[in-house]
């Protein structure tokens, strides 16, 4: 805590904060890891003794982005990542709060683990951590975990990760009983049978490469069950990763509806699609499978125009000995803490879609899900910025990559955005 | 002060009023009337089962037949206490170690005994409706002594002589019913009973232990137990089932305890004068502190279990006197 009792004055930068709607110049102060002020305009901010001035030079002073699936090794898995290297993968990519996957070893279905992960957290002192708890006990899909402890403990949502619950009865009673603590459930749609074995979307591009493939429409399978459970239960619900059309229009019509439903999307399946696993590249194998560009294009729109509420890296590490091996055979999975900002950067580039209503998804969105004071710039709220060049392209090396695993699907793209320094409540903990 | 058991004839001779329908199987069957005549009659056999001599002979030469195919200490010893006390000649038939074990079915057991000629027949059975049925084909009054998920009326009776016993009313009363709603047959009786009364009900519970329509019951539901019994005069815990605790329809004990155990900082924000009660049998720790339980300035279980004999005897005095001599 000792650069957070220093007073700082952010000045002369591009602010960009979507809770307010405001990109343009302005000034933050900040004191004791706290917003203490916001100036709209190129006034200087008077008034304040004993403050360090930064100059912004211009550069957009934006909150930090809020990744709501990261998965680390810790506990269980560390080789492939530990919570410090992810945190400091997370603070070089301006992401200043993430939540992990519950499915690690011993698997987060207890408030002990949750408390386990926060402390680690706290001791680590980098960006914000926190855990989902699982929402079946080891995430098996049978019984229920303790949901209501967890939440108290602070657990922000519940999720059996990639494991989809295929027992109809226990999601709904799932749904059902976190409705009771107002708890959020994200569940992955993915029809379990028709995706055993599939390591790519079916189609011309599998069947010509000999993958097993996997029909987009398993994910549409799955979420008209879920929504429909979710209109029984009436329980606040988070569709964990759409990727394809067919379940976004199932997504308008449970949203139509007004039920209490809200979509994330990874990053890879905004950028990539299937061509991208054309050279077997065992990086571009991913879960949800990568899928045709009509999906892909189907969700750049939704998120243009807010169908899909927040955006998600899904980092998930995996090490060489898990991916040097054929396509069919290797772990799927990428990483993304380090890359989701110059990647959201590029999807605004290419089109055309407001940055601000972009960074909406991994800033105000998640943040209101999750019952976060981040993610805004707002007087009062925690000190979580960064200050980025949007401008500035650079390449993604292997030897950049601060992750214990390098799976990055980036790697050697050129890319645009470059995080210069990175505040979490006040403390500098990352700075180019 | 002990009556004198002429004292205790006439008072019977004023209150004692013929059942109004030849089963007792549901607390439908009840008219707010009919209530405060059974509780009045209840009132009066308190005051005779505190007494050396309990013993009458109202019911004489009556057959009562206890039938429970569920496993049953307290509900099948109150109806034998009963019917005992009113002079009947009562039988105890455990089925779990008879025919219906060797496969005969409910209504071949019913027909077997209607040719003993009981008059009353007191019957549990795990089935939703079974009593009903047998109703149908029996010539005597059958009392439902609990039928599954279904209804327990005796025991909302008892549950309302000791409330009344305890305010000196019961309309205008705050009741909170916590716990496992949906499984539950006590709750239902007795919301269907207290809502007669005027007795503003309340059901407070997980969303998995509370049926999805309850808020059809005339009841308020409630998920948060503090907002569920803030105010309330009555908290009524409900066994929660040990085949329910591990997954299914709650996480686990512990965090039930948490969320849905009764303790003296979750019953801080009832009435000044709330009283706790349990139709037993309890899981201390579970869903209610023994610090509670056994506190009798707030507990009225004891007094339950005492109050059950009692209205037991009112029903069977009733449904006996609109028999056929």
């Amino acid at each position: 805590m000792t650069q957070s009792s220093t007073a700082l004055a952010f000045v002369n930068a591009r602010l960009i904060d979507p809770a307010s709607e405001y990109d343009g110049p302005g000034s933050v102060i900040v004191v004791e890891g706290v917003i203490a002020d916001v100036i709209h305009g190129h006034a200087v901010p008077s008034g304040h003794t004993g403050i360090k001035v930064i100059d912004c030079d211009e550069n957009a002073l934006m909150p930090g982005l809020i990744d709501m699936r990261v998965r680390t090794g810790e506990p269980g898995s560390e080789p492939k990542e530990t919570l410090k290297s992810a945190c400091l993968a997370a603070a070089a990519g301006g992401v200043t709060s993430f939540v992990v996957q519950p499915d690690t070893d011993p698997v987060i279905d207890e408030p002990a683990m949750v408390d386990f992960i926060l402390r680690r957290a706290r001791d680590i002192e980098l960006v914000h951590v926190y855990p989902a708890g699982a929402a079946t006990k080891e995430n098996k899909g049978q019984k229920m975990a303790e949901i209501g402890l967890m939440a108290e403990m602070g657990a922000l949502y519940f999720t059996d990760a990639d494991q989809p619950i295929v027992n109809s009865k226990i999601l709904s009673r799932v749904l059902s009983y976190a409705n009771g603590f107002n708890a959020l459930i994200a569940h992955r749609p993915k029809e379990p049978w028709l995706s055993e074995g599939a390591v790519a979307t079916s189609g011309e591009m599998a069947a010509r490469m000999g993958l097993a493939g996997v029909s987009a429409l398993s994910e549409r399978i799955m979420m008209e069950r879920d929504l429909a459970l979710v209109e029984l239960t009436g329980a606040r619900f988070l569709v964990d990763q759409v990727s394809t059309a067919e379940g976004l229009s199932s997504l308008e019509r449970a949203k139509t509806k007004g039920l209490d439903v809200y979509a994330s999307a990874s990053i890879n399946h905004l950028v990539f699609n299937e061509i991208d696993i054309g050279d077997y590249r065992t990086f571009y194998r991913l879960d949800p499978p990568l899928r045709a560009e009509r999906d892909r294009l189907a969700c750049v729109d939704a998120l243009a125009n807010g169908l899909i509420d927040v955006v998600v890296s899904n980092h998930s590490p995996a090490p060489a000995e898990d991916k040097r091996l054929p396509f069919s055979e290797a772990a799927p999975g990428a990483i993304g803490l380090q890359t989701l900002l110059p990647a959201l950067i590029g999807l605004h580039l290419e089109n055309d879609i407001p940055l601000i209503d972009i960074l909406r998804a991994v800033t105000q969105n998640p943040a209101q899900l999750l019952g976060l004071e981040a993610g805004r710039i707002a007087k009062g709220a925690p000190a979580d910025l960064i200050l980025v060049d949007i401008e500035a392209p650079f390449a993604l090396r292997e030897r950049d990559i601060l992750s214990k695993s390098k799976n990055s699907p980036f790697e050697n793209r050129t890319l645009q955005g470059k995080v210069l320094k990175t505040l979490v409540d006040g403390r500098i903990v990352y700075q180019a | 002060m002990a009556l004198m058991t002429t004292d205790v004839n006439d008072l019977i001779r004023t209150r004692l009023l013929p059942f109004p329908k030849r089963h007792f199987l549901g607390a439908q069957d009840l008219d707010p009337p009919d209530i405060m005549n059974l509780l009045d009659l209840a009132d009066v056999f308190v005051d005779l089962n505190r007494q050396t001599t309990k013993k009458l002979d109202l019911l004489k030469g009556r057959t009562l037949v206890n039938m429970f195919f569920e496993n049953s200490t307290r509900t099948q010893s109150s109806f034998e206490l009963a019917g005992k006390r009113l002079g009947a000649d009562t039988v105890n038939m455990s089925m779990k170690t008879s025919s219906v074990a060797k496969g005969e079915t409910l209504i071949d057991t019913a027909v077997t005994l209607n040719a003993m000629k009981p008059d009353l027949l007191v019957v549990r059975h795990s089935a939703s409706g079974a009593a009903a049925l047998l109703s149908q084909k029996v010539g005597c009054s059958v009392i439902n002594a609990g039928d599954g998920q279904h209804q327990h009326p005796t025991q909302a009776l008892l549950d309302m002589l000791s409330i009344r016993r305890a305010f000196g009313h019961v309309d205008g009363l705050t009741i909170a019913i916590c716990g496992d709603v949906s499984h539950s047959r006590v709750a239902r009786s007795n919301v269907i009973l207290l809502n007669a009364m005027g007795a503003n009900v309340r059901l407070v519970g997980p969303p998995t232990l509370i049926p999805g329509d309850a808020d059809e019951w005339g009841t308020e539901v409630y998920h948060n137990m503090r907002e569920g019994i803030a105010g309330a005069n009555v908290v009524m815990m409900l066994r929660l089932q040990l085949e329910r605790m591990d997954g299914a329809f709650i996480p686990s004990t512990r965090e039930y305890y948490r969320f849905f155990g009764l303790d003296r900082e979750k019953l801080a924000v009832a009435a000044k004068d709330v009283r706790v009660m349990h139709p037993g049998p309890m899981n201390r720790g579970v869903e209610i502190d023994s610090d509670i339980a056994d506190d009798l300035s707030v507990s009225l279980i004891q007094d339950q279990v005492e109050m059950g004999v009692a209205a037991r005897m009112a029903v069977l005095a009733s449904l006996a006197a609109r028999l056929e001599n």
